[in-house]
């Protein structure tokens, strides 16, 4: 009889402090850079797929200070010196990096409104780039040319038929009796879990007015806006002249936030009539419903300028950056993407934090209780369509508002930025990097949007410097494959992704071994595998296996 | 008005037999392994891929038009290499990207699903770009592009024949192989209960690969005939006809053969008519405002259709609805 060792207090394993080799990295990779894109030593520059690399590894130093236990100051300095004075500086250099960090930033943020919904939420959702794309299209269309025209067909408008505005004014009224009835079949059945029979149609019945109601307000709403500048600009024709290059381009701070509520609105629209369907229909049903809002986007050729897309989209002006960008001796054209780079650093900010704190509330509790079992999360009074909805927005709005961005920086937005493999990708950034972790999901939209517009890009150059190559083997055109592959692999060998959060890493494989996940809180400070557990349950696994294993 | 609705009939039920081919690979998949073969849009492609392959090197000299093989035996050719290439490729598909996964949570075979899709996809755009060819038009031989008759204003080509008559002997094989032969009921078995089944002798791997095998030829098959009416090919158009076709068997209620093949008609009429609405504000005046729904509006009609239906009738048209248990 072998003595069992008494399992002493769980603490994580301590790292060793790493102030020094984090400083040493940073430096190194930074003066490489410098280097490689020819500011430090004129004339010395490194081949584009070198610096590309270079430039990865560069931003591998936020990765690592956020990962290793190093002095708190420094870690600060580090994330400072890299975000506010080398990539504006690399930036000033050579444009193309500061539209590549801008794009990481802007696909991070998507990254993590798809994390809430997939990586929290557990509702894998596959249409998710169509709220990316209402929030591009409401800044596209009114910060463009593109409004000048809609309003100039619209000028002989007579708006106050009855047709306009009555019937989804009596429709919308029916929304809103849709819903007190659905709050009265709730309140005559407090507590079922199921509804049954008549309950259950009724629900069905009123869950259908809601949405027509909901459809009927913004069709009354887009009516009555509609109205107002057509009667304001028939009052002034010589108004119109000054619409050319669409509205007051200060109305993108308004846009922003209408963008979040377009976004979120549209999210609930969506998630209504389908967050009762069960995991993989759910996956089919958003994907679907991305399709139609690209379809429209294809065919609405009137508000959209359909495949053509919209041109030259404003973005606000800020003088006050304008001047300290001028003064830090960036060339004009810049100005737009320096101001975009602080903003996109401002809005990533707010997402992380909101993020965070979600994750650590009530709501956040209550969409990993329903990602890992729906019933019984619901057994815990858990309401499932609230917090369904709620993960939903809460994706879609992230998504909103850096669609508007997005639409400012391009200036030029069509239906093919919004497909399925727009959506794909941005799931492959949330998988990639860990499902349910936020520093993990911004690693992933790194590393994949660092694939897609500078690796890949380089090595297509490279290989075409080659002589006698087919360019129908162009890597750039198979990026695809190269996602696809990601996808597979990681569900095949790492489901938990590169940079799980502990949850995901003990639970994907808890089947694997006895021994405790690798970071995973432990009995000793060595890190000993836990004592040898006999249990029934996992002595009986290999013969299930033989069997073809459980549903 | 009386040809527009036979138009939209006979067009229709074509459509809807080539989504109901394709739809009884996804829903057979689906009833063993409760998994959405994301890749199946690819299989079928491939098949279509093959049709294009074979008419293309089978085709007659063009300057002999004499020469070359007769197109039906062209056409059987074609049907049974992508059978066989289809069917492997799906059995192959199954054995390193799901079977591994069997016992993971939900999600991940159906992520790794997408990721075959999205390889396949690439893999197709590579053999053929190699080639230098992005844009496949299939030269489909004249003999299947005569009309035999016609009801009102629609033809009734040669390759509409042997669309229904290909499918028809399918789906006669299907069900005898699925509910009069011992494969048939050892699938029928795993589908039921994997566990149990394995306790009374039944490998349920295999029968999974068998399934996957016979999916992926039905795929092929329905890739060819695809080829046939819709010749002009890319490697990424398998995505929306395969898209319906899963809605199609979902409308039919997923698992049930029949059900796929009345889901697909059902779904080929809808969008036949939804293609063909604009033309009704003609026939009726005072349904002016139905010309705006151009015939780029039948997708979403499908995605339509299948929303509503999950929501209303989620075991689908002929399926049964299952209760869950904790």
């Amino acid at each position: 009889m072998t003595a069992v060792r008494k399992p002493g207090p769980l603490r994580p394993v301590r790292q060793p402090d790493r102030t020094i080799p984090l400083v040493v990295y940073t430096v190194i990779t930074g003066l490489l850079l410098f280097l490689g894109s020819g500011r430090l030593v004129p004339g010395v520059s490194f081949p584009a797929i070198a610096l590309a690399f270079v430039f990865a590894a560069f931003l591998g130093s936020l990765l690592l200070a956020y990962q290793w236990r190093a002095n708190g100051v420094v870690k600060l300095l580090v994330g400072i010196f890299v975000l506010l004075f080398v990539v504006p500086d690399i930036g000033r250099g050579n444009g193309s990096f500061f539209d590549l960090a801008i794009q990481m930033c802007i696909f991070a943020a998507l990254a993590l409104g798809l994390n809430i919904v997939v990586g929290l939420a557990g509702l894998l959702d596959l249409g998710y780039v169509a709220f990316f794309a209402v929030g591009a299209y409401i800044w596209g269309i009114f910060g463009s040319g593109q409004f000048q025209q809609i309003v100039q067909s619209d000028l002989p408008y007579t708006p106050l038929t009855t047709g306009g505005w009555l019937i989804p004014l009596l429709l919308t009224a029916l929304g809103v009796a849709g819903y007190l009835w659905m709050k009265a079949i709730d309140r005559a059945h407090p507590g079922a879990l199921k509804p049954q029979g008549g309950q259950r149609f009724g629900r069905a019945l009123a869950v259908f007015l809601i949405v027509v109601g909901v459809v009927s307000a913004l069709i009354l709403v887009a009516t009555l806006i509609r109205a107002g500048i057509t009667w304001y600009y028939t009052g002034h024709p010589a108004g119109l002249t000054g619409l050319t290059g669409g509205l007051n381009p200060n109305f993108f701070w308004l846009f922003i936030i209408l963008a979040v509520a377009a976004a979120a609105i549209v999210g609930v629209l969506i998630g209504l009539p389908v967050l009762k369907l069960k995991g993989d229909y759910l996956a089919i049903v958003t994907l679907g419903l991305g399709e139609v809002i690209r379809v429209f986007a294809n065919n609405l050729t009137k508000y959209t300028n359909g495949p053509q897309g919209i041109t030259s989209i404003t973005a606000a002006p800020v003088p006050l950056l304008d001047r300290l960008a001028g003064s830090l001796g960036f060339p004009p054209e810049q100005f737009k993407l320096f101001f975009l780079y602080f903003l996109v650093l401002i809005v990533i900010g707010v997402v992380i934090t909101v993020n965070v704190r979600l994750s650590r509330s009530n709501i956040g509790r209550a969409w990993v209780a329903i990602r890992e079992d729906e019933i019984a999360a619901q057994a815990m009074g858990v309401p499932l369509v609230r917090t369904k909805i709620l993960a939903f927005a809460t994706g879609a709005s992230f998504a909103g508002i850096m669609g508007v961005i997005f639409a400012a920086k391009q200036q030029f937005i069509s239906p093919e930025s919004f497909t399925f493999f727009q959506s794909i990708s941005v799931l492959t950034m949330v998988i990639l990097g860990g499902m349910g972790n936020i520093a993990g999901v911004i690693l992933g939209a790194a590393v994949v949007t660092l694939l897609n517009l500078s690796i890949l890009t380089a090595l297509s150059e490279s290989l075409q410097a080659l002589p006698n190559f087919n360019s129908n083997l162009d890597p750039a055109k198979y990026n695809r494959l190269i996602f696809g592959a990601i996808l597979v692999l990681m569900m095949l060998f790492r489901p938990e992704g590169l940079l799980p959060s502990q949850r995901q890493q003990v639970m994907m494989h808890e089947h694997d071994d006895d021994s405790p996940a690798q970071g995973a809180l432990t009995t000793a400070a060595d890190g000993d595998p836990l004592p040898e557990v006999h249990s029934p349950g996992l002595a009986t696994r290999a013969e299930d296996d033989r069997a073809g294993g459980d549903r | 008005m009386e040809s527009l609705l036979t138009d939209i009939l006979i067009n229709g039920l074509l459509l809807g037999t080539l989504y109901a081919i394709i739809a009884l690979g996804y829903t057979m998949v689906y009833g063993i392994l409760q998994l959405i073969n994301f890749a199946h849009s690819e299989v079928f492609l491939t098949g279509a891929v093959v049709a294009f392959e074979t008419f293309r090197l089978l085709a007659p000299d063009p300057a002999n038009p004499g020469s070359g093989l007769n197109p039906y035996l062209v056409l059987a050719i074609a049907l049974v290499v992508a059978m066989i290439v289809c069917g492997l490729l799906n059995v192959v598909i199954e054995r390193l990207a799901y079977r591994p996964l069997r016992n993971a949570p939900k999600l991940v075979p159906l992520i790794s699903a997408i990721g075959v899709s999205l390889i396949l996809q690439d893999v197709i755009k590579l053999l053929e770009g190699f080639q230098g060819r992005f844009q496949l038009a299939v030269n489909v031989p004249e003999t299947f592009t005569q009309t035999v008759f016609s009801v009102g204003d629609t033809n009734v080509k040669v390759r509409d024949l042997a669309l229904v008559v290909v499918a028809a002997v399918m789906l006669f094989s299907l069900d005898r192989l699925v509910n009069h032969s011992k494969p048939g009921r050892a699938i029928r078995a795993v589908a039921q209960d994997r566990v149990t089944a394995g306790l009374m002798g039944i490998d349920a791997n295999r029968m999974i690969a068998l399934t996957f095998a016979i999916g992926g030829a039905l795929g092929g098959v329905g890739g060819v005939l695809f080829a046939m009416k819709f010749p002009n090919l890319d490697p990424y158009s398998g995505t929306i006809p395969g898209i319906k076709a899963f809605s199609a068997a979902v409308l039919g209620g997923i698992g049930s053969i029949p059900g796929a093949v009345l889901g697909g008609l059902v779904l080929g009429v809808v969008e036949n008519f939804l293609g063909v609405l604009s033309s009704f504000s003609f026939v009726f005046p005072k349904l002016s405002f139905l010309a705006a729904i151009g015939a780029q509006y039948k997708d979403v009609g499908a995605f339509i259709t299948l929303i509503v239906i999950l929501i209303f009738k989620p075991s689908g048209l002929l399926g049964r609805s299952t209760t869950e248990k904790v």
